[in-house]
């Protein structure tokens, strides 16, 4: 799909020709030489783990239930290998996000994908989960999951159609593909959200400390 | 209405009904409260439809809706409030009317008004290290996201306020679970909780003892964001509530906003809607099928309920414009006119709805697996059904006759001829089997309704002129609708300016999940997820 002299503000114009620019990135990295067999390797397992993502069934409102619909019949995800919905964090590499988080959810949600064993993606799947969506004035509504975990693919919508939750998913698949494997970091990086994250906690428990110590 | 009002005179002595209200209101001391509500309990008043908390500025009150489940039509108003705006107390009646238990949880959470000798005052939906009541006009707390679960462990004590011997006020508190009690925490992340929702069961052996449930994962606060926003700025919000009854939750907005602007919607309008709301409502229940289907194992059932399901997502799309959220109706009727072959795709939707519903109960009802897991599992009889106020298809298969559709028919529910699906109105005993066949009974139920409508669809436009800011004059205005869970109402408390003074959504989901607790009580732990599936309560419905 060629597009051209299109103007939309803060969307670059290489996003509009179906994201190609993350291959053509790694192309130009692969020119200055890449280990043959480690390469290949690469290629061979990033095939094999894309084309069998296990996501988590984590859903709480109406994103939910678009997330049914591409489990079931018309959209059927398993084409994909993604039909192995797990209910277990420890057992999944993919969470999709589907709906409002709020506060009281915030902590279960980092709980659970702390749980989860690298390498672990996230996909932010409707308005709620990229910013707060239509509840973003509301008192208890987390602005984005972004505050609480890193995402790899925002799908918006609200909710989304199913073929848009396939797109964001072939997106991920994309992004799998382009990993070296054996590059993954064994612990996980630490990002800087995570970074301000285990200072609040760090705080928290000083405070905790601090209160049952004057009792 | 002239003998509600006698009656009403009868039970509040003195007390003046107000005129020009929709229902007959009267307004009561706090302390007058406890004896009328016995009163009008003994005259037969024995279902508390909607119990709101109202922030006057000068006073803190609550509003009771209250029917009953004899003379269905008869709604009576009562209302109090107090002056006590740093440490406010009312009395409780939550042991006349059960289903009172959680919407005073509620309004202690949004308003802080305590109630007097309720056994438990936890803030429901908020954490309890919340700062403030949100709901109040002069909330303006800063409450941070919360970064550790430590709170959690105030869940075991039941706080409460009582009299002591003297008159004077003493708080208390009492343990939920005792030491030596085994309690298994289910959810808020599970896949048969539908939705987020914590349950901690007490268990003896395999054998529940206690559930609680722990609401709040989803509170998103709709009711205090519609206090800022237009009438029509509400009406998505309404969609996303209960969503997958979207379009019947709107269409109750629109049709509460309506009725107290004055506007006359179009009757072909009136039709659509009605077909939609139908159309919502059959989606809804093969939905809720389909996964009670899937939480007992069988998967096949909830990949056919989501194929037919598709066909009606075909025909939202192809009319309204959306899929799951049509966002049809707005104020005045609708947004567009259908499509010319909406008749026909709808005729032979019908047709073929019909016959996937034998499809359904050869594939799945005789089932010898589901009919063991279902038959003689979460029996729920009529009268707790009425006091919990356990509406919809979970109350009708107790045999309580609840159907707002036949009771104060609303848009054109008056124009068809059909019947109210109940089952074992002679034992008035219901178990999950009559809760999952009814939902099947009641889509062809709906087929009937969807077809006589759709043959006698009028051609008078489908909207009509509506000014961009509606103002609805000052009062009060309830409207009943019959969601796919049972009775949805809008309160809408007006002030006369463009946007609402006070918006609450009864939720038919929370009183469905009070019933829990008496329903799983002595059944085993696996047939807490039958049941749950069986009342078919969506989260957010309830969290709102």
């Amino acid at each position: 799909m060629e597009v051209k002299n299109l103007r939309v503000k803060s969307m670059n114009h290489v996003t509009f020709n179906d994201n190609e620019y993350l291959e053509q990135y790694v192309e130009e990295l692969k020119k200055g030489g890449v280990n043959v067999a480690i390469g290949c390797l690469d290629d061979c397992i990033n095939w094999g783990r894309s084309h069998s993502v296990w996501p988590l069934t984590f859903a709480t409102a109406c994103c939910g239930i678009e997330f049914m619909c591409v489990g079931a019949a018309r959209t059927d995800f398993a084409r994909f290998g993604w039909e192995v919905t797990r209910n277990s964090p420890r057992q999944s590499d993919v969470v999709f996000v589907a709906g409002t988080i709020v506060n009281k959810m915030a902590p279960v949600l980092k709980r659970l994908y702390d749980q989860m064993a690298e390498p672990k993606y996230v996909i932010a799947m409707g308005g709620c989960a990229i910013s707060g969506g239509p509840f973003k004035n509301s008192y208890n509504v987390v602005k984005g999951v972004n505050e609480i975990i890193p995402v790899d693919v925002y799908v918006p919508g609200c909710p989304p159609r199913p073929n848009a939750v396939l797109y964001g998913m072939l997106q991920m698949e994309r992004k799998i593909k382009l990993e070296g494997f054996f590059k993954l970091p064994k612990k996980p990086a630490i990002t800087p959200e995570e970074k301000v994250w285990a200072e609040r906690l760090a705080k928290e428990e000083e405070a905790r400390k601090a209160a049952k110590g004057i009792k | 209405m002239e003998d509600i009002k006698k009656l009403l005179a009868k039970v509040a002595p003195g007390k003046e009904v107000a005129e020009g209200t929709q229902y007959p209101t009267i307004e009561l001391e706090p302390n007058e409260v406890r004896a009328v509500a016995k009163k009008l309990k003994e005259a037969g008043f024995d279902y508390l439809i909607n119990l709101t908390g109202v922030d006057y500025t000068d006073a803190l009150g609550t509003v009771y809706h209250i029917s009953s489940s004899t003379n269905k039509t008869a709604v009576v108003v009562l209302k109090t409030k107090t002056a006590d705006r740093e440490n406010p107390v009312l009395y409780t009646v939550c042991d006349i009317w059960k289903s009172a238990d959680l919407y005073e949880r509620e309004v202690f959470d949004f308003y802080g008004i305590r109630f007097i000798d309720h056994p438990d005052m936890r803030r429901i939906f908020l954490r309890g290290d919340w700062k403030g009541f949100p709901f109040r006009k002069d909330y303006n707390e800063v409450n941070e996201m919360p970064t550790t679960n430590v709170n959690i462990d105030d869940l075991e004590t039941l706080p409460s306020i009582t009299f002591d011997k003297e008159g004077k006020i003493v708080e208390k508190t009492k343990q939920l679970f005792d030491n030596n009690e085994y309690v298994v925490n289910f959810g808020p992340q599970h896949p048969a909780t539908h939705g987020v929702l914590h349950l901690r069961v007490s268990l003896d052996g395999e054998i529940v003892k206690k559930v609680d449930p722990n609401f709040g994962y989803i509170h998103r606060g709709i009711e205090k964001m519609c206090e800022s926003l237009t009438y029509p700025q509400i009406l998505p919000y309404t969609e996303r509530l209960d969503y997958l009854s979207g379009s019947i939750n709107r269409h109750a907005f629109c049709m509460c906003v309506e009725k107290a602007a004055g506007i006359e919607v179009p009757q072909r309008a009136q039709y659509i809607r009605c077909i939609f709301d139908e159309l919502t409502r059959i989606a809804s229940h093969l939905l809720g099928w389909g996964c009670m289907a899937m939480d007992m194992g069988a998967i096949t059932a909830f990949i056919y309920g989501m194929r037919d399901r598709e066909k009606i997502m075909d025909i939202f799309e192809e009319n309204a414009g959306g899929r799951l959220m049509p966002a049809y109706s707005i104020i005045g009727g609708l947004t567009k006119d259908v499509v010319p072959n909406f008749q026909q795709t709808i005729s032979e939707f019908v047709a073929y709805m019909r016959e996937s519903i034998k499809e359904y109960h050869t594939l799945f009802t005789g089932n010898p697996i589901a009919t063991g897991r279902m038959h003689n599992v979460g029996w729920l009889t009529k009268e707790t059904a009425v006091a919990l106020g356990t509406t919809g298809p979970t109350g009708r298969a107790s045999g309580w006759s609840n159907d707002v559709r036949k009771i104060a028919p609303y848009a054109a529910y008056d124009k068809v001829k059909f019947k109210e699906v109940l089952r074992n109105t002679d034992t008035c005993k219901g178990d999950s089997f009559d809760r999952y066949i009814i939902r099947l009974d009641e889509v062809l139920e709906s087929l009937n309704i969807i077809e006589q409508l759709n043959e006698n669809l009028p051609d008078d436009g489908v909207n009509v002129k509506v000014p961009a800011i509606v103002k609805l004059p000052e009062g009060e205005y309830y409207q009943r609708a019959e969601s796919a869970r049972g009775d949805f109402g809008v309160y809408i408390k007006s002030d006369g300016n463009k946007n609402p003074y006070r918006v609450k959504f009864r939720s038919p989901c929370m009183t469905l999940i009070s019933a829990l607790d008496p329903l799983c009580k002595g059944e085993k732990i696996a047939d807490l997820i039958t049941i749950g599936a069986s009342l078919d309560y969506v989260i957010p419905c309830a969290d709102r």
